[in-house]
């Protein structure tokens, strides 16, 4: 059988902060039998300029990833957020008569990983194994606006020896999002200060989800708060096996 | 009152909102109680999305075809004995009713819940006059008797408990019983029910109103608005001009989602439709009815992007889902329109100048377009206002324009892009600690004042993946 081709979308936050999300993503889908290219023009999806309403600034953006996944066969990102914005391409582009049909063969061919394993793969099993008690927060941009809502738990709840906890009022938005955090600080630490305390009464060791933004954000609070609870993204869980843990 | 509600900043209403505790604990509370009926009452429906949907085309097609319905409504209560009143402006609205109240030598009118009326602030304009006005909604009676503005459209009094509610009753009605909801609605109903009786103009406004028989529909839990439209001997309707269902099916849709949407009912106690008035021979009716149907900025919506908003049935599910509407209340909004539907539709009826800040105050979470019944995709309008205020108002900071000058050079330059994330550790060096950033510099001190950053990767994703292609052709596996 051919392998499956998928370029890694790895995103800007992950890129430069959280490198190793990329090295399980990678991981799994070379566990899964793809074979993985990483386009290295890539850049920023454009989402921090498009929801700050500078739309010319953020369609530059959006061109440099559409250049840069030109070629690309399918194109896999660890996050519901970015990946998101990338479908939200071809109604950004329509009517750009150089660059809507770029926009429409990235959004046609772009997936978050879960999305992507469980979905086009029909993967729900990894094989992986972790222990530890562990709470699942959905990210907004990836349930509501990429529609993932089930993928990440299929996959959480064929982890062997793992703890999974409901977390309260989960679909409630973190208050991370993007320049939001930072330009109305004082609603969004009033939003991760609630999400910060649902977390905490889950008493789970660990928080696990698909954005790392939105990690980032309740992650930071509950360390601000002195809460103890380490943050990974559902790669990390994933890319684990019997034998341990399996960093490509 | 108009839309605005008053002149505080935009700062100082956060604030305000957010140091509330009894507000935020009530506001907390009812939104969960709405948020879990109106899931409740959507999964025994059973087929939830495809009501929506149904909403959503109605709805849509109505706007698509004002012209007409609005004809045909105009025509349908004249037909009944109606008078029909066209205002452009609240100004044009408020002196028409002005005008027929003084034909009527009215001094008394009694209102059913109408967000209309306060959008044209008609209350104060009457009590000007010199006329007593008294608001029969339980909760717009409270806050009538308190002078405070609604923070809820649906829901009006919100932002209140019950101790509040009994020390405004005592204090300028003499109540003098307990705080239980029983013995303040028993007060409540005893005190209106004399107004009821003495007034000779009845308001309401109108939930929906059918164009092809001209009814009106009127949607309650307190049986109030029957009594405004039972009673007085002249009638006003106060409508928004696009709050029309075509047909009395449409009309059943759209109840239908709008009960279990606002209050997770399927049904409210009461739902009143009313023809018209009193013709000869009937046996019912007002001697005198007047239909007013407010534009007031409304038609300069129609045919932009922003139509949709429109569709709205104002039935507050996406206001009740909010998390920022949650944590500061519907005052901060400063508006008579509070929450994402109101972040939307205040610029669009009021300006840019005195709202610029209400399309920012959302952190995209989208559950507001989840939430409404007819669907229209609120968060997208939020963004699409935001390009708006930096592209034609620019009314967005400078030094935020110059980031993202700065963030376009830097994400369509793959060079650029790269040595960032070769440099971004070394550059926030000075201010991390434990791998941890507390007070970080310029754009990242509205992060740090609430939340820890975590220092950039030691190798960026990138460098480990080319360190990591060089390796695998050296070990002869590429």
């Amino acid at each position: 059988m051919r392998l499956m081709k998928v370029s890694l979308f790895i995103t800007c936050v992950s890129d430069m902060i959280f490198a190793d999300v990329g090295k399980h993503t990678v991981g799994i889908l070379e566990r899964v039998g793809c074979e993985v290219d990483f386009p290295v023009a890539q850049t920023c999806c454009g989402q921090p300029a498009y929801n700050s309403g500078y739309l010319q600034e953020a369609k530059q953006s959006m061109k440099q990833i559409m250049l840069s996944f030109k070629d690309s066969e399918y194109v896999v990102g660890p996050s519901g957020s970015c990946v998101g914005m990338l479908r939200e391409y071809p109604a950004i582009f329509k009517g750009d008569s150089e660059w809507e049909e770029a926009a429409i063969d990235l959004a046609n061919k772009s997936y978050e990983i879960t999305q992507f394993l469980v979905d086009v793969l029909g993967v729900t099993d990894l094989g992986s194994t972790f222990k530890g008690k562990v709470t699942y927060h959905p990210s907004c941009h990836m349930t509501r606006i990429l529609g993932v809502k089930d993928a990440p738990q299929t996959l959480l709840r064929h982890v062997k020896g793992i703890e999974l906890i409901e977390l309260p009022i989960k679909e409630d938005c973190c208050g991370f999002g993007g320049t939001f955090a930072v330009k109305n600080s004082e609603i969004s630490r009033e939003m991760v200060k609630e999400k910060s305390q649902h977390v905490a009464e889950t008493n789970a060791e660990y928080l696990v989800g698909g954005d790392m933004g939105c990690l980032m954000n309740i992650g930071g609070r509950m360390r601000r708060e002195g809460k103890n609870i380490k943050i990974v993204h559902i790669t990390e869980i994933l890319n684990t096996h019997e034998q341990g843990g399996g960093i490509a | 009152m108009s839309i605005k509600l008053g002149d505080l900043s935009y700062q100082q209403r956060i604030e305000k909102g957010i140091e509330n505790d009894f507000m935020r604990e009530a506001v907390s509370s009812a939104q969960g109680r709405f948020r879990n009926g109106r899931l409740t009452q959507a999964e025994e429906l059973g087929d939830w999305e495809d009501w929506r949907q149904l909403g959503s085309e109605i709805r849509t097609h109505t706007l698509e075809n004002i012209d007409y319905y609005l004809q045909q409504l105009s025509e349908q209560v004249s037909k009944r004995g109606g008078n029909v009143f066209f205002a452009t402006t609240a100004e044009e609205a408020n002196a028409y009713i002005e005008k027929v109240i003084k034909q009527k030598n009215g001094k008394k009118i009694v209102k059913s819940k109408s967000m209309v009326t306060e959008e044209i602030g008609l209350n104060q304009h009457l009590e000007k006059l010199g006329a007593e006005v008294v608001e029969s909604d339980l909760g717009e009676w409270i806050l009538q008797l308190d002078e405070d503005p609604p923070s809820h459209i649906v829901t009006p009094a919100l932002h209140k408990n019950k101790e509040q509610i009994r020390k405004t009753f005592a204090e300028k009605r003499g109540y003098d019983q307990s705080d239980s909801p029983e013995e303040l609605a028993a007060f409540a109903r005893e005190q209106l029910r004399k107004d009821f009786l003495s007034a000779d103009v009845g308001i309401t406004g109108c939930n929906f109103a059918i164009a092809e028989s001209g009814a009106i529909t009127l949607v309650t839990n307190e049986g109030n608005a029957r009594m405004v439209t039972a009673l007085p001997e002249t009638q006003i309707t106060v409508m928004g001009m696009e709050r029309i269902a075509p047909t009395w099916e449409d009309m059943e849709v759209l109840v239908s989602l709008l009960t279990r949407a606002a209050v997770g009912q399927k049904l409210t106690s009461y739902v009143t439709s009313y023809t018209g008035a009193r013709l000869e021979g009937e046996i019912d009716g007002p001697d005198d009815y007047h239909l007013v149907i407010v534009d007031n900025g409304r038609s300069k919506i129609l045919g932009t992007e922003f139509q949709s908003a429109l569709h709205c049935i104002r039935c507050a599910a996406c206001i009740n889902v909010c998390p920022v509407y949650r944590h500061v209340g519907g005052h901060a909004y400063n508006s008579i329109y509070p929450g994402p539907i109101g972040a939307v539709l205040t610029p669009l009826l009021d300006g840019y100048d005195d709202h610029k800040e209400l399309p920012y105050a959302s952190s995209l979470c989208a559950a507001c377009t989840e939430a409404c019944p007819v669907k229209i995709p609120l968060h997208e309008q939020l963004i699409r206002h935001r390009q708006i205020i930096v592209e034609q108002e620019k009314k967005s900071p400078i030094m935020e324009k110059i980031m993202m000058k700065g963030f376009a050079q830097w994400a369509s330059t793959p060079a650029a892009y790269k040595l960032s994330t070769k440099l971004a550790r070394t550059a926030l060096k000075p201010w991390t600690k434990d791998e941890t950033i507390k007070n970080g510099p310029g754009p990242l001190k509205g992060w740090t004042d609430v939340r820890d950053f975590p220092a950039p990767a030691k190798q960026s994703f990138r460098a480990w993946w080319k360190e990591r292609q060089k390796g695998e052709v050296r070990n002869g596996n590429s």
